[in-house]
């Protein structure tokens, strides 16, 4: 009874209460990190051996470094060849399920067993996946297998001894196509409900009203579905290039960590991993406020055109 | 009429549509199956089986080989009891705490609101890599190094659920119900204890299962804060079965272990996927 005779101010001052512990755990666990991560790209910190080497202040040299020796830059096009080959194929399914799901027209039957079963594997462990694909994929493995028991039975090789394994990881496309081949299927069902979250949120009578006019699905599609839907594809596009800049736990374990062959899958977060193993603290805090940066730009991008989305029906 | 005879012109089209539909449906979930089937049939088959060549009827060594996993040198289920404590714990953190800071912004006036929302949201997409170095070194300054702490803490500030948790609460939490609490004397930690929480079971259930995949599946942060093995969680084991020599396994080990990682999680899916997926499209904002 005591607090009814004063004003809302009182009870607004729980507003700071409530959020103590979400401000208590990002500044600990968050801020501070990110502004020693940026102080130890300032300075020359590594280990040589058993010896550890500074800190001692080197001004903008580790970002001289990490820019002269090539590394960053080969790295970087590996991610984003990887994102990219993942991120094609998986955008063109993800609106056409999207487009089939969402067209009345249609009246597809099974609708939630399908989008049931194409986000699954998005919620699967990615280590656990890749070590999976690295066995099925291997010289000795099923798909080999397999493919031996099509060349016996089409007659290209007389018997199963002459058939030669293809090494999968062996090779720098096969590498890439296994890592951006498991990207794409682990995401396309999330992107799928995305931009289907996106579609039902179009007003029908815009449809209606083109049906009526004659116009044909694909034209619907092309003229009225994808320039509605743009902010979306916008706000998919750049999240999932954010994630991609992020890839590790796939080409890690596939390729256990050595990138192989011949680094052209070793991903710039798992040459980070590399210097935080090795306690190369200057060079992995230049890497990291580098790569801070362009996530940073690219939030901003979502940023501003998610407040677009809200008159789409996403939120 | 017109409408009427449009839809007569199109009939035939809408069939041959649907059927290609159907078909590439099926296909797509074929591809995203299959990977978990042979995963499953290899489980089951011995190391001499598996040397013979791929079929598709498995066979019956299924708990011999997760016996010999749990027997190997990799302490699979020390690793299982990690996973899940970490798991249930950074769940059960970051839901608490969401609601929380959510109904923070959702329920009071005060004088930075606004600025923190927008603090909150810019927040959202810093991934944790690029923070790690930093991260590692401060917990090493607090020797929590090789301790669960440091991957639950952080849990308490998850932006993505908090967006959620606000999302939900506008639409489902009157401001009436707490004046009306209030003026029944309630405290406000208890209105939101008695009141509010139960409101947002439905919202917390959702994200409780978002928070704890994800921490069942993380691999990078663990890997570097653990470091004994006992301490360890699945994906850290699961990329050492990865490190050793795998041709001198037993293979029908390497399949028991992956499908004890992975198979918990489809089965759980599969029991809540009607929540899950009616859930997604509200606030998920990976890529």
């Amino acid at each position: 009874m005591k607090k009814k005779g004063k004003s809302v101010v009182s009870y607004n001052k729980w507003g700071y209460i409530f959020l103590i512990p979400f401000t208590v755990a990002f500044v600990v666990f968050q801020f501070i990190p990110l502004l020693n991560t940026i102080k130890n790209s300032f300075f020359e910190h590594y280990r040589d051996g058993l010896e550890i080497i500074g800190p001692n202040w080197v001004g903008l040299k580790n970002y001289q470094k990490l820019f002269s020796d090539g590394n960053f830059m080969t790295y970087l096009k590996n991610t984003m060849i990887m994102w990219i080959m993942g991120f094609i194929p998986q955008i063109i399914i993800s609106l056409l399920f999207a487009a089939w799901f969402s067209d009345p027209s249609l009246r597809l039957k099974g609708q939630r067993f399908f989008k049931t079963v194409i986000y699954l594997p998005n919620l699967i462990m990615a280590s656990a996946f890749s070590m999976l694909f690295f066995t099925l994929f291997s010289t000795v493995g099923p798909i080999n297998d397999i493919m031996k028991n099509i060349q016996l039975a089409s007659g290209a090789i007389s018997s199963a001894d002459a058939y030669v394994p293809y090494d999968f990881l062996a090779h720098t496309g096969s590498v890439r196509g296994l890592v951006a081949g498991m990207n794409c299927l682990m995401w396309f069902g999330n992107t799928t409900i995305l931009l289907l979250a996106g579609m039902m949120g179009i007003d029908t009578t815009l449809f209606e009203a083109a049906e009526v006019d004659g116009a044909t699905a694909k034209q619907i599609f092309w003229r009225i579905t994808l320039p509605i839907l743009r902010p979306i594809l916008i706000y998919v596009m750049v999240t999932s290039l954010i994630g991609g800049l992020q890839m590790f736990d796939v080409p890690q374990i596939l390729t256990d960590g050595s990138g192989a062959p011949n680094n052209t899958a070793t991903t710039l977060i798992m040459h980070l991993n590399k210097h935080l193993y090795s306690k190369n603290y200057g060079m992995g805090g230049a890497l990291s406020v580098i790569l801070f940066i362009i996530t940073a730009i690219l939030s901003f991008i979502v940023f501003k055109f998610s407040g677009n989305n809200d008159k789409y029906g996403k939120k | 009429m017109q409408v009427n005879m449009i839809q007569e012109k199109t009939k035939g089209g809408v069939k041959t549509r649907r059927t290609i539909a159907y078909i590439i449906l099926s296909l797509a979930s074929f591809f995203c199956l299959i990977w978990f089937y042979i995963l499953l049939i290899n489980s089951t088959r011995s190391k001499g089986e598996l040397t013979k060549g791929f079929t598709i009827i498995p066979s019956t060594h299924l708990f011999e080989n997760l016996n010999n996993s749990f027997h190997s040198t990799q302490p699979i289920l020390n690793g299982m009891v990690n996973s899940i404590i970490v798991a249930v714990c950074t769940a059960t953190l970051s839901v608490y705490f969401s609601c929380v800071t959510a109904y923070a912004i959702h329920a009071y006036e005060f004088k930075l609101k606004k600025a923190i929302f927008t603090v909150i949201l810019a927040i959202m997409m810093i991934p944790t890599q690029v923070t790690a170095l930093g991260f590692l070194q401060l917990i090493d300054k607090m020797h929590l190094m090789d301790n669960f702490l440091p991957l639950i803490l952080p849990g308490i500030a998850a932006p993505i659920v908090f967006f959620y948790m606000k999302q939900y609460m506008e639409s489902s939490l009157p401001l009436e119900l707490l004046e009306a609490a209030r003026i029944d004397g309630a405290g406000e930690i208890r209105i939101f204890n008695t009141i509010v929480l139960p409101l947002m079971v439905p919202a917390m259930a959702v994200q409780a299962i978002f928070s704890f995949v994800a921490s069942w599946n993380n691999y990078f942060t663990p890997a570097l804060v653990l470091s004994t093995d006992t301490k360890k969680t699945l994906p850290i084991l699961i990329a050492q079965l990865r490190g050793a020599d795998f041709l001198k396994f037993d293979m029908g080990i390497v399949y028991a272990t992956i499908a004890f990682s992975i198979f918990p999680v489809i089965v759980v899916y599969l029991i809540l996927s009607k929540y899950i997926v009616g859930g997604l499209a509200a606030g998920s904002v990976k890529g």
